[in-house]
């Protein structure tokens, strides 16, 4: 088997079983509660008979282990079983309605926060890394340092503060709902779009700008420069073909922490996307959401990270021609 | 051993650890001085609350919603306190928690580390495989998670961001201790027949301490605003605590009139996250021996 093949299926294969493992602690976290979800839901002062038939409607009575494997398995057809809210009700509200919308809407932003952050910050980490030591890069080196370690938050209330409601240029909340048309929807969905790009451009940038530094370093970097190669081919023939791997680590790096800043993002600009969903869930304590909000997120994140390495060993030049 | 009778040149005395300090601040740059001033600052606040306040971290001193005046130089809040006086109280409360967490989260992250690479084979195996897998999902939506599955309060706020940060200092920790205990002093030492406590505290831990205060700094940083991020969404630091997470999400609805009441309490996170990153950005460049343009 070609070795490029044998490593990427191996590390597929880790990719399941990370996200395997994962799903059981996400499951499990239930029923590592001290004393039962139900009875500290209900409180001490709750009968046994209560707290048995408030396991029985939320189906809590059977074996974790059978209802894990009901779980996962309906999870992975897209069934997330109903939520807890309104369980007692005629309505039951099922999970996967509830999430499809938002997740739509999550995706949209975190797409187009992606599209603007990663060629932006790939060029200026590259600018800042061609021009090393310049006023530019020393500008951009202390401007994104301050960024990185801001709150999602602050810089979310700034632009607000300036572009919604001085300027009056966009509104402070981006209420979107299915209705919406996809041009409204770019517009108002352009705020936060922004904040998540100022929060990880600052990150790319960095990373990128160490990348290439480490990469012109190199020993045959600098023999092609002695060699009298042009400065365009030394990057485009020497260069390039080894900075594939740090690039797609640096990109997929950042996209998985849009996963994490869409949470910050959508509850201050009020839009309806999944990371609000979850908040509102984790505040009623309503599991089944909660869970499967947690999956879809730590399931992005592996495939994002697993993505990387892919890319990284497919672009590999000493794997791809192997002795 | 033999000893010269006459020194070829006199040999100074070894430098005090306050001279060191004294030596190091010198070369300092500004922005490491800006971020100790701050650091220092914030600290004051913090252990002063009550002498620099106007007035009490929940006292009720007038009508919701004031703007800025003699009396509350920040206004007041939804139910009439002083923003001033929450937001130095705020110091207090908020910077406390993170570095109860961040301490709690090195204590348990740093011992299973530093024991998983002495003691190698299977304790090292198992707990490697198990923080391998919590390192695989975000802190923010684990903490939402366990914060929904064990309800919100601080108790619980503190333990499971303690935990979960415990894993990434558990990876730091094993990877710096394995380097050294590998060490010819650690052999020599076990040859010797010292104890494990001696091995740990002797001569482990003094070698692998610089990294591992930069990366104090760092995640104290990560659990400070990861801490203000959920109490901001609402799951953190309850009221009537006075902190700058939820004090951001109390006033958010004055913004759209035109008042900027939400980013003082966000300004003051950010400021303090800006001048640690500074420190550490310095210390960083100290300890590893770095120079500008690397």
């Amino acid at each position: 088997m070609h070795p490029v093949l044998r490593t990427v299926l191996q590390r597929l294969g880790l990719g399941i079983v990370t996200l395997l493992a994962v799903s059981v602690i996400i499951f499990s976290s239930l029923e590592m509660l001290p004393g039962g979800y139900a009875e500290n839901v209900l409180g001490q002062s709750a009968t046994p008979e209560t707290v048995a038939a408030f396991k029985r409607d939320l189906g809590l009575d059977r074996p974790a282990t059978v209802r894990y494997f009901e779980w996962i398995g309906n999870a992975l057809q897209g069934d997330f079983g109903s939520s807890y809210s309104g369980l007692s009700g005629s309505m039951k509200r099922d999970v996967s309605a509830t999430i499809a919308p938002r997740l739509y809407n999550t995706f949209f932003l975190a797409a187009m926060a992606a599209l603007i952050a990663v060629p932006l910050s790939l060029l200026l980490g590259a600018m800042a890394a061609l021009y090393r030591n310049s006023w530019f890069d020393r500008i951009v080196n202390s401007v994104t340092l301050t960024t990185i370690a801001m709150p999602e938050f602050f810089i979310a209330y700034i632009l607000v503060y300036v572009f919604a409601v001085k300027l009056k240029l966009f509104y402070p909340n981006s209420t979107v709902s299915i209705g919406t048309p996809f041009v409204e929807h770019l517009y108002r969905a352009a705020l936060p779009a922004i904040t998540m790009t100022l929060v990880i451009i600052a990150h790319m940038m960095r990373m990128t700008r160490a990348a290439i530094i480490n990469l012109l370093a190199s020993p045959y970097i600098e023999m092609a420069q002695l060699k009298g190669v042009s400065k365009s081919d030394v990057i485009r023939q020497h260069a390039l073909p080894n900075a594939w791997a740090p690039i797609a680590t640096v990109i997929a790096f950042n996209l998985a922490y849009l996963v994490v800043g869409v949470v910050v993002v959508e509850v201050v600009f009020v839009y309806p996307g999944i990371g609000q969903l979850m908040v509102d869930a984790v505040s009623s304590r309503d599991m089944p959401v909660v869970q499967a909000c947690a999956l879809i997120f730590a399931a992005t994140y592996i495939l994002l990270n697993l993505l990387a390495d892919v890319v990284s060993i497919v672009t590999n030049p000493r794997l791809l021609h192997p002795k | 051993m033999n000893t010269a009778t006459t020194p070829v040149r006199t040999i100074k005395a070894r430098r005090s650890v306050f001279e060191n300090i004294r030596r190091n601040l010198k070369t300092a740059p500004l922005t490491a001085w800006f971020g100790m001033i701050v650091i220092l600052l914030y600290a004051i606040c913090a252990i002063f609350a009550p002498l620099l306040a106007p007035y009490g971290e929940s006292e009720i001193v007038g009508k919701a919603y004031q703007l800025s005046s003699a009396e509350n130089w920040l206004g007041t809040d939804q139910i009439g306190r002083d923003t001033l006086s929450r937001l130095i109280f705020g110091a207090r409360n908020t910077i406390g928690i993170a570095l109860i967490t961040t301490l709690l989260s090195f204590l348990i992250g740093g011992s299973l580390g530093v024991l998983a690479a002495l003691k190698r084979g299977l304790l090292d195996q198992g707990i490697s495989r198990v923080v391998d897998a919590f390192l695989a999902i975000p802190v923010l939506i684990f903490a939402l998670m366990m914060l929904a599955v064990v309800g919100k309060s601080l108790i619980n706020l503190i333990i499971i961001l303690a935990l979960l940060d415990a894993t990434r200092v558990f990876r730091l920790s094993r990877a710096v201790a394995l380097n050294s205990v590998v060490m010819d002093y650690v052999e020599s030492a076990k040859l010797r027949g010292e104890g494990m406590g001696w091995i740990v505290f002797k001569e482990i831990v003094p070698n692998i301490l610089p990294p591992l205060i930069t990366e104090f700094g760092l995640r104290f940083c990560f659990v400070f605003l990861t801490i203000s991020a959920l109490s901001f969404l609402g799951v953190g630091i309850q009221p009537p605590t006075a902190d700058w997470g939820s004090m951001v999400a109390e006033s958010k609805s004055l913004i759209s009139f035109g008042r900027p009441a939400p980013l003082y309490p966000a300004a003051a996170i950010a400021l303090l996250t800006v001048a640690v990153n500074f420190v550490v950005d310095w210390f960083l460049h100290k300890t590893s021996g770095l120079r500008d343009g690397h």
